[in-house]
């Protein structure tokens, strides 16, 4: 019987408890332990981007670490990027205004990767852009809607907040 | 695409991890992950123990100093691409660190875990390579110091012995009138480059070419060093160390590339690197 291990983290705010074998991914343990379906696993070796979450913040790829060394951090999926009454924060809206999702499999990836990006560069360039996001991949159509959602996202976070908002 | 079963072990210290490497002779260090995860992923390994130092805090150092910058084992590589202090001691550094896969796979690779990985088509080694810098091994029978050129014994193939955890790297600090420069070539952006170099170009008083070396990655079974300062001459003919360079290095053919465009890539990337070192060896010394 493989030894199991009681890993304890923070998911989009939220205490979390599961008892896991030291193999299990991250990206597996959010999925299959604790139901969040939203983080997508595509390639399983940190190729595609797909499984990108913020651990304190940073985007990281869920498939590359054991939840076990994840214990005791904050871990950010895309269920916990919108407002807790579920508007959806600048970053969503915007890739769905300049439909910068197309079947949408990459798009939690992109999410938190863009997610972090714009909090540590407000106004990026187009190359800082396509720097930022060369770690995710699209096989739909490309990427000429993502980048353009990512300045997007930018103008909208730069927007003052509206009076009752 | 699961990894396989292991033993796992989360010391707080050192000295509790070189116990637990010490119990387990084919366990495997577990820093940032970014290398043996894929590899346990894909079974293409499987250490009977791992031995997670992620939360051993003495490691998480960086320090930059006159004699150069020195690396913890935990230090991610984002942190030091991003750190003035350490881009001011050893520029090479930074600018190689840019070139090391994506921005989200450097908030968790390490550098250390990279030398130690010891991959020829690594930015890292190559660095290490050319600036001579060093690898602090620890292990419970005491520790020692590894050379780069002791450390690199083939591909992904370290003289780390069983038991041993390196603890940090040294890059030594450059000396007056030194300029560095590094370029590689990939197919895709993040991807492991064709051919890369590290270049180092040292002026005289006289603002002529004192030294010149080049690291190079992808070329070579291990990080190749070559030195051009004789090809070069005191101008600096940048063109001749390249042809020189050509003639030195034997790579290999694979699905990415044939060996003769690599060698001639090896030639223009080398002509570029050093061109921009010794620009920038130039603007140091006229400081």
């Amino acid at each position: 019987m493989e030894e199991r291990f009681e890993v304890e983290l923070t998911v989009n705010g939220t205490p979390r408890t599961a008892s896991v074998p030291a193999r299990r991914l991250l990206s597996d343990f959010l999925r299959h332990d604790l139901g969040l379906t939203g983080t997508h696993v595509g390639c399983e070796h940190g190729v595609c981007g797909c499984c990108t979450v913020l651990l304190d913040g940073d985007p990281v790829r869920s498939c590359l670490m054991f939840a076990v060394t994840a214990a005791g951090h904050e871990v950010t999926t895309v269920e916990g990027l919108a407002a807790p009454d579920g508007t959806p924060s600048p970053v969503q809206r915007a890739f769905r205004e300049c439909h910068g999702l197309q079947c949408g499999f990459c798009t939690p990836g992109f999410l938190c990767t863009v997610t972090a990006l714009l909090r540590e560069n407000p106004r990026p360039s187009r190359d800082q852009v396509l720097e930022g996001i060369s770690g995710n991949l699209c096989r739909c159509t490309g990427y000429q809607n993502i980048v353009k959602s990512v300045h997007r996202a930018a103008d909208l976070l730069s927007e003052p907040a509206e009076p009752g908002e | 695409m699961k990894p396989p079963p292991f033993g796992y072990h989360a010391p707080r210290t050192v000295d509790e991890a070189l116990d637990a490497l010490a119990a387990a002779p084919s366990g495997k260090v577990l820093a940032g992950g970014q290398s043996l995860v894929p590899l346990l992923n894909m079974r293409l390994a499987a250490p009977s123990d791992l031995v997670d130092i992620n939360r051993i805090a003495e490691l998480d150092a960086l320090r930059a100093g006159d004699g150069g910058v020195r690396v913890g084992a935990l230090a991610r590589h984002a942190r030091v691409e991003r750190s003035a202090e350490a881009a001011a001691v050893q520029p090479l550094l930074g600018q190689a660190l840019r070139h090391v896969a994506h921005p989200v796979i450097r908030n968790r690779g390490t550098v250390v875990g990279s030398l130690a990985h010891a991959d020829p088509a690594a930015e890292l080694p190559a660095v290490l390579a050319v600036l001579g810098g060093t690898v602090e091994a620890a292990s419970s029978r005491g520790r020692r110091t590894i050379p780069a050129a002791e450390l690199f014994a083939g591909p992904l193939e370290s003289s780390l012995e069983p038991g041993e955890l390196a603890v940090s790297a040294f890059f030594p600090a450059l000396p007056p009138r030194t300029g560095t420069a590094f370029t590689e070539t990939a197919r895709r952006h993040g991807d492991y480059a064709l051919a890369g170099v590290a270049a180092v170009v040292t002026l005289d008083e006289d603002l002529r070419v004192r030294a010149a070396r080049a690291g190079y990655l992808g070329v070579s079974a291990t990080p190749l060093v070559l030195d051009l300062s004789g090809a070069a001459g005191p101008r600096g003919d940048w063109a001749a160390a390249a042809a020189h360079v050509r003639e030195r290095v034997d790579p290999e053919s694979d699905i990415h590339a044939g060996a003769a465009y690599r060698r001639h890539l090896t030639g223009v990337l080398t002509e570029r690197a050093c061109a921009a070192a010794a620009a920038e060896a130039l603007r140091k010394a006229g400081e």
